[in-house]
């Protein structure tokens, strides 16, 4: 198992060599500029000095080599130094954002804790709602149950969330009052009153994104615990006399989860990701708001970089699924 | 947070005496807590390094400049003692230098003074060739900013300048602290994050805490100089979202006090403002939505030449009779109505303000009238003559193509002018652009606005500050975009006649208001009686705030919260 993983780690450096370079030119050779936005009333000229002080004319694989540089070895040490303490970090240049004229990491820092709670809470809301969902809907398959869980999961899975963002802040920001419809990024808990507060404005964000993973895990729940039901096992397990609960609970229930868990495992990283609309739409300070507002601005340094440290997450827990399905399932082994 | 003020407010009125009562939100931060909604977010505070509305006006809470213009558009000393004129000495008489005194006893908000070397460094600042200023413009023409003595700065222009107020005047030029940005000159300036996301200034606010994209939170300036103001104590500078999103947050939760630039449908904001909580405003500067009518020929089998002189004049929009009847066919008044409410004026000058510079010359546009306009083309013989309901002009049938940026209310504005053309035997062939191609000056792009591969496009422009000089200079011959200047240039409808090339000549050299405003509105006639630009909307700034909040004065001279130091929360 640990010659597998280090095979892949070792595997998985070209090919975020290549998915950053690919990711570098579409950036790059996309008609965007960072200067677009700017007032009319700000002349060509002054435009051309900026880009020009933005390094945006350098030529395209000097750029590409000078973020490299910067994001592999440069940038993780800022990182390790803002972590530890430890004095490690070189001086000299860093991946500067366009727009902000600031360490693309700093930014990435600063909004990840936002995104990790808001996206991270409703992943864990999400799978809490969807596997008893997921469970009781199999068990009483073509049950009122299953039919209501099927119709809501449907629902959730197919209603966008701007859709669904805007809709609970019309109704429940707009015309009850009970929640604030603009996310306070600069709230800190210190006591139960304050708690209630964050409890208040980060509960519409999570049951948004909740709803919508929900559906999906509840389904994937389901259809992994009816494969099971059927199986030969099974009858043995009630034939032994053992009561439907521990027949359901732990012989199904942990064979089926095999695959869920591998679905859970390969979206985690889309919980760093953000929700690019659902933060939008809330206005939390996460990783996807950044990186929409960065797409928009035409800022080229923050979109590469998110966006790489995305393939990275992704490759990442790619390999963690594949090793967590060894560790579950006895059956498959990697050496 | 607000709670906490609120609590904090009603507890200090139940316990403060009586004739203290009536004012305790008219002393410094008696009026609690303000929340202010962007909805696009400010990335840095430095307005040098951006340029962009929503960073200049939120460092307008923190920087200032030595004069601003108040909301009818009229210059009013800020740092300064005075506004220097030729008649008070303060402008020499030959034009080339304008003297400013810097009022007795403003300090930095770290509490040290403020003097004329803080201005010679920013003028340094902006104008290092590494740096990349964004405000460049403002110091076109400075060849030196000197310090007299303490409180004396000096700025000498390489030409007579009769209207000297640029340089530290208004928003988008102000002063930076020296001590605080002496290192960040040219190509360090963004190595200098701590500087750039928390200057320190003389305005009535200091930062702190920035966070880029997101939140600002300010408090009042201790060393503000004046003891009472600001009222407010605390602003959280809140970015993000979307226009609509944050109108709701005004008018229909009270969330927050202020939302800026609302340009969402009439309709749904009128709806919004019922509710009761809050007020919408507007300011009119000088936007003008218009269409450009090309006079090169943008025929795409001219292939890299089409739009350029190399083309030869357009077939027929070069004929003012064209553009004539095309103007007589729109429905201004409509256009507002659907697409802009209470943010839109029909205007028929490119140039509708100030009051001095508005020519009331064209006013007949004003009023819808395609009989008028099918009676036109007809009496110039430019009729259908082969019954396909499309004139032609000299062989050519009248189709053109009309781009504009891609955004809701442009494309409402572009089906309306379509049918209305129809109506008079012109075919428009639509087409919307994405507004960051279109605006964004690529020059390898065909898509942009300067290349004007296109009949005829549609946008809005404005000057900054009040003065029409340099705005009226776009559309000087030389100005017309090409290959030879990499697309660069303004005049972006190709218009040439050398006798408006003289009255911007005029313009250069007349100090006299009045006579300036003469020119100014010649220049403005001139232009539009051409019909090579068609203004369709005087466009202002929309914003809302909560009717709880007074002393708002929006303005579109200068930075909407320019007043904000009068701001405060009206008693309950």
């Amino acid at each position: 198992m640990l010659t597998y993983t280090i095979r892949r780690l070792v595997l998985a450096i070209p090919t975020l060599l290549f998915i950053s370079f690919i990711i570098f030119l579409i950036v790059k050779l996309s008609p965007s500029d960072p200067t677009a936005g700017l007032p009319l009333t700000i002349p060509p000229e002054v435009r051309e000095q900026i880009r020009e002080s933005l390094g945006v004319n350098d030529p395209v694989l000097l750029q590409y080599f000078k973020w490299l540089r910067l994001m592999v070895w440069d940038e993780p040490l800022h990182l390790l130094e803002n972590w530890t303490g430890w004095n490690v970090a070189p001086d000299g240049p860093r991946i500067i954002s366009y727009q902000t004229r600031s360490p693309v990491m700093d930014l990435i820092v600063q909004r990840m804790p936002q995104t990790l709670w808001v996206v991270g809470t409703s992943y864990i809301v999400g799978i809490l709602i969807a596997l008893p969902i997921g469970i009781i809907s199999a068990y009483r398959q073509y049950s009122v149950f299953d039919q209501i869980g099927t119709f809501v999961s449907m629902l959730g899975f197919s209603v966008p969330t701007f859709f669904t963002g805007v809709l609970f802040i019309v109704i429940f920001a707009v015309n009850l009052g009970w929640f604030p419809s603009v996310y306070d990024t600069t709230h800190e808990v210190t006591d139960w009153d304050s708690f209630i507060v964050q409890l208040k404005q980060i509960i519409m964000p999570v049951m948004v994104l909740g709803l919508y993973n929900a559906s999906q895990i509840s389904r994937f729940m389901r259809a992994s615990m009816l494969d099971n039901l059927n199986q030969d096992y099974v009858r043995t397990a009630r034939a032994k006399g053992l009561s439907e609960r521990a027949v359901v609970l732990v012989h199904v229930l942990r064979n089926s989860m095999i695959p869920v868990v591998t679905v859970i495992a390969l979206n985690v990283p889309a919980v760093f990701g953000g929700a690019i609309i659902t933060e939008q739409v809330f206005k939390v300070n996460g990783i996807g708001q950044l990186l929409i507002i960065a797409i928009q601005g035409g800022d080229v340094p923050v979109v590469q970089t998110v966006s790489v440290i995305f393939a990275v997450l992704i490759v990442l827990f790619n390999l963690i699924a594949d090793v967590l399905y060894g560790i579950l399932d006895p059956r498959i082994r990697y050496d | 947070m607000r709670l906490r003020f609120l609590l904090a407010g009603v507890a200090a009125l139940g316990l403060a005496p009586m004739a203290a009562m009536a004012d305790a939100h008219l002393t410094r931060g008696g009026s609690g807590h303000l929340n202010i909604i962007y909805w696009q977010a400010p990335s840095t505070l430095n307005p040098y390094l951006s340029g962009g509305t929503k960073e200049v006006e939120s460092a307008s809470l923190v920087l200032e400049s030595m004069a601003r213009f108040d909301d009818t558009g009229t210059m009013v000393p800020w740092l300064a003692a005075e506004i220097p004129t030729v008649e008070n000495g303060g402008v020499s008489e030959d034009l080339t230098s304008i003297t400013w005194t810097i009022s007795d006893g403003i300090l930095w908000s770290d509490g040290t003074p403020l003097t004329a070397a803080d201005f010679v460094f920013t003028w340094e600042y902006c104008t290092h060739p590494e740096g990349g200023c964004a405000q460049a413009s403002y110091f076109d023409g400075v060849t030196s900013v000197d310090a007299v003595d303490e409180q004396t700065v000096r700025v000498n222009f390489a030409n007579p300048n009769p209207f000297p107020y640029t340089a530290f005047v208004g928003s988008e030029s102000p002063v930076l602290q020296a001590a605080q940005f002496a290192d960040c000159l040219g190509a360090r300036a963004p190595e200098c994050t701590d500087a750039n996301f928390g200057p320190i200034g003389t305005g009535p606010f200091v930062v702190d805490e920035f966070r880029p994209n997101d939140v600002i939170e300010l408090s009042a300036n201790d060393n503000f100089r004046y003891p009472d103001r600001p009222y407010f104590a605390t602003v959280t500078f809140k970015g993000g979202g979307d226009a609509a999103a944050a109108a709701r947050s005004v008018l229909e939760t009270g969330e927050f006090d202020y939302a800026w630039n609302l340009q969402i449908d009439p309709t749904i904001l009128a709806e919004m403002e019922s509710q009761g909580l809050g007020t919408v405003v507007t300011a009119f500067g000088t936007s003008v939505e218009r269409l450009h009518m090309n006079q090169f020929n943008p025929d795409p089998a001219l292939g890299d030449d089409r739009s350029t002189e190399a083309a030869g004049p357009h077939p027929f929009l070069t004929n003012p009779v064209i553009g004539q009847a095309m103007s007589m066919a729109i429905d201004r008044a409509l256009l507002v109505e659907i697409g802009y409410g209470a943010g839109g004026q029909p205007t028929c000058n490119v140039l509708p303000a100030p009051p001095l510079y508005a020519s009331t010359a064209n006013d007949d546009c004003l009023v819808q009238d395609i009989e008028g306009a099918n009676a036109l083309l007809d009496e110039a013989g430019i009729v259908d003559s082969d019954g396909d309901g499309i004139r032609e002009y000299e062989g050519t049938p009248l189709r053109v193509l009309y781009q504009t940026s891609t955004n809701a209310v442009r494309q409402d504005t572009q089906a309306l002018v379509k049918q209305w053309w129809a109506e008079i035997g012109i075919d428009a062939e639509l087409r919307n652009i994405d507004a960051s191609v279109f605006f964004g000056g690529d020059p390898a792009s065909p898509d942009t606005f300067q290349k004007f591969y296109a009949d005829v496009e549609m946008y809005t422009n404005n000057f900054a500050g009040v003065d029409p000089q340099a705005y009226m200079a776009n559309w000087a011959c030389d100005e017309i975009p090409g290959p030879n200047t990499q697309w660069q240039g303004s005049n972006i409808q190709r218009y040439c006649d050398p006798e408006y090339d003289a009255l911007i000549e005029e313009m250069a050299q007349t100090a006299d208001l009045e006579e300036r405003g003469r020119i100014a509105r010649a220049q403005n006639d001139m232009l539009v009686q051409s019909y090579t630009i068609i203004p369709l909307i005087h466009r202002g700034g929309v914003s809302a705030h909560a009717n709880s909040l007074g002393g708002v004065l929006m303005s579109d001279w200068d930075s909407e919260l320019w007043n904000i130091m009068d701001w405060y929360r009206i008693p309950e």
